[in-house]
């Protein structure tokens, strides 16, 4: 074997949060900002992600299993730490809380989005502009929706900065800052798109 | 003239498998006095501050020049030796817990043992061990022993392991500084031949991978060690290190 278990699975998990997940967390940010233009732009643009070949290995192995490799191995990472902010109140320590917060509230959100449009679609339901402004019609679940994705895009931009510093690739103190600097850009620019699509169903 | 008093509250335990409680102490200030001297001013006339006589409180020392790691303890919530607190430079009540990460033995004194263990099993030494003379080994750039010494000041007094939320009793991690001895001896020109050794060592459970990044050990570290320099290089060397064990190598 390459390593043990627990360092595969590390590797594996801090892998799969950015290849393939975060890269289809922008590619469904990005499309789904067709909303901002009109209803007809997203419906076509919906209709377009829907109809391409082989969507059920697309969605299976691209989102599906590496989903939920990276949930149940985040959860049992995240209830092994035994989190100190209170007494070693630095930057780091508080974002490596942040991470856990948001990973857990972002796998919540996940949980009820999927429900509520991919099963639903599965049942016969149709993905499109006026199914979205219907979920997003109660004060409530702006709410939930701002604070779900707010939560995904804040966990994939960190989990870019632990990923670039677990693989190897950022190793100087200096690398690590201007890292931290990109992937929080990432984080802003990306909270930007999803709060704009948001509104746009509003 | 009036003595003015240093107030300490201090965790003791009687034995490890006793409940912690906590007991208060005054004792009369003198200058320059460090928390060692302040213990042993208790030790002197055990005496807490309700005026009965008690146990003397036990701990740990050893050089008193923050070199040997033995007296390391947490002080006002942070985890730092005794010998190098200066009462006057701190905050009173002066509060003093032993380091829980670790078996506690009594009062403030811990069990470092795992520490110790997790050196044996990263290898951390240079094997030259033969049945003939050698020679001498490759030489090492002035530059890099510079570097290098600043990794072998760790004395390993546990405070990275106290300070990280990845060391606990949930999980089997190791902590930062066996990680960053495996730095050391990987740096070293003769060490470096038995560098895969370590690198698997550190690849096994409880190892490298556990590490969250919270970056605690860094802040903490009384010598100023680069912990996590060190552990993100290694993140590199053992990316490179699993892709040889899976793929093969010819090296």
């Amino acid at each position: 074997m390459a390593g043990s278990k627990d360092f595969v699975n590390r590797r594996i998990h801090s892998l799969l949060g950015v290849i393939p997940i975060g890269i289809f967390l922008i590619q469904h940010l990005v499309v789904n900002h067709f909303a901002t233009k009109d209803a007809e732009a997203f419906n076509a643009a919906a209709h377009f992600m829907e109809n391409l070949p082989f969507r059920i290995f697309l969605e299976t192995f691209v989102i599906y299993l590496p989903i939920l490799f990276h949930a149940v191995y985040g959860l049992y990472i995240t209830f092994q730490a035994k989190n100190n902010v209170s007494r070693y109140g630095y930057f780091r320590n508080m974002m490596f809380l942040v991470q856990r917060v948001t990973g857990v509230i972002t796998l919540i959100f996940i949980a009820w989005h999927v429900w509520e449009t991919r099963v639903q679609a599965a049942l016969g339901a149709e993905v499109n502009f006026s199914m979205m402004a219907d979920i997003l019609s109660s004060p409530f679940m702006i709410a939930f929706y701002l604070i779900g994705v707010l939560s995904a895009v804040f966990h994939f931009a960190n989990g870019l900065w632990s990923f670039f510093v677990s693989w190897g690739l950022t190793v100087s103190p200096r690398s690590q800052k201007i890292s931290t600097y990109v992937t929080m850009g990432v984080f802003v620019a990306l909270a930007i798109v999803s709060v704009r699509t948001i509104f746009a169903f509003i | 003239m009036s003595t003015k008093m240093v107030k300490f509250i201090i965790s003791r335990q009687d034995n490890p498998e006793t409940a912690p409680y906590l007991e208060e102490f005054e004792i009369p200030h003198r200058p320059n006095m460090n928390v060692i001297s302040a213990l042993m001013e208790i030790r002197r006339n055990p005496v807490n501050a309700k005026g009965e006589a008690t146990t003397p409180v036990t701990w740990e020392m050893g050089c008193l020049e923050e070199v040997c790691g033995a007296c390391s303890m947490v002080i006002n919530g942070k985890p730092r030796q005794s010998c190098t607190a200066l009462v006057d430079q701190l905050e009173q009540p002066i509060r003093l817990e032993p380091m829980k990460t670790f078996p506690v033995v009594r009062d403030l004194a811990i069990d470092r043992s795992r520490m110790f263990d997790a050196l044996k099993r990263v290898k951390a030494w240079i094997p030259i061990d033969g049945t003939y003379d050698l020679g001498p080994g490759p030489r090492m750039p002035e530059t890099k022993r510079q570097w290098a010494y600043e990794l072998s000041k760790c004395m390993t007094c546990g405070v990275c392991l106290e300070a990280c939320p990845n060391v606990n009793s949930n999980s089997d991690f190791i902590g930062p500084a066996p990680l960053s001895q495996v730095r050391l001896f990987n740096a070293h020109p003769t060490g470096e031949m038995n560098k895969e050794e370590r690198l698997n060592a550190i690849m096994d459970d409880g190892g490298l991978a556990e590490c969250g990044n919270s970056q605690n050990c860094v802040q903490s570290c009384p010598k100023g060690i680069p912990l996590t320099t060190s552990i993100a290089a290694l993140n590199r060397d053992t990316t490179f290190q699993a892709f040889k064990n899976f793929f093969g190598s010819d090296r």
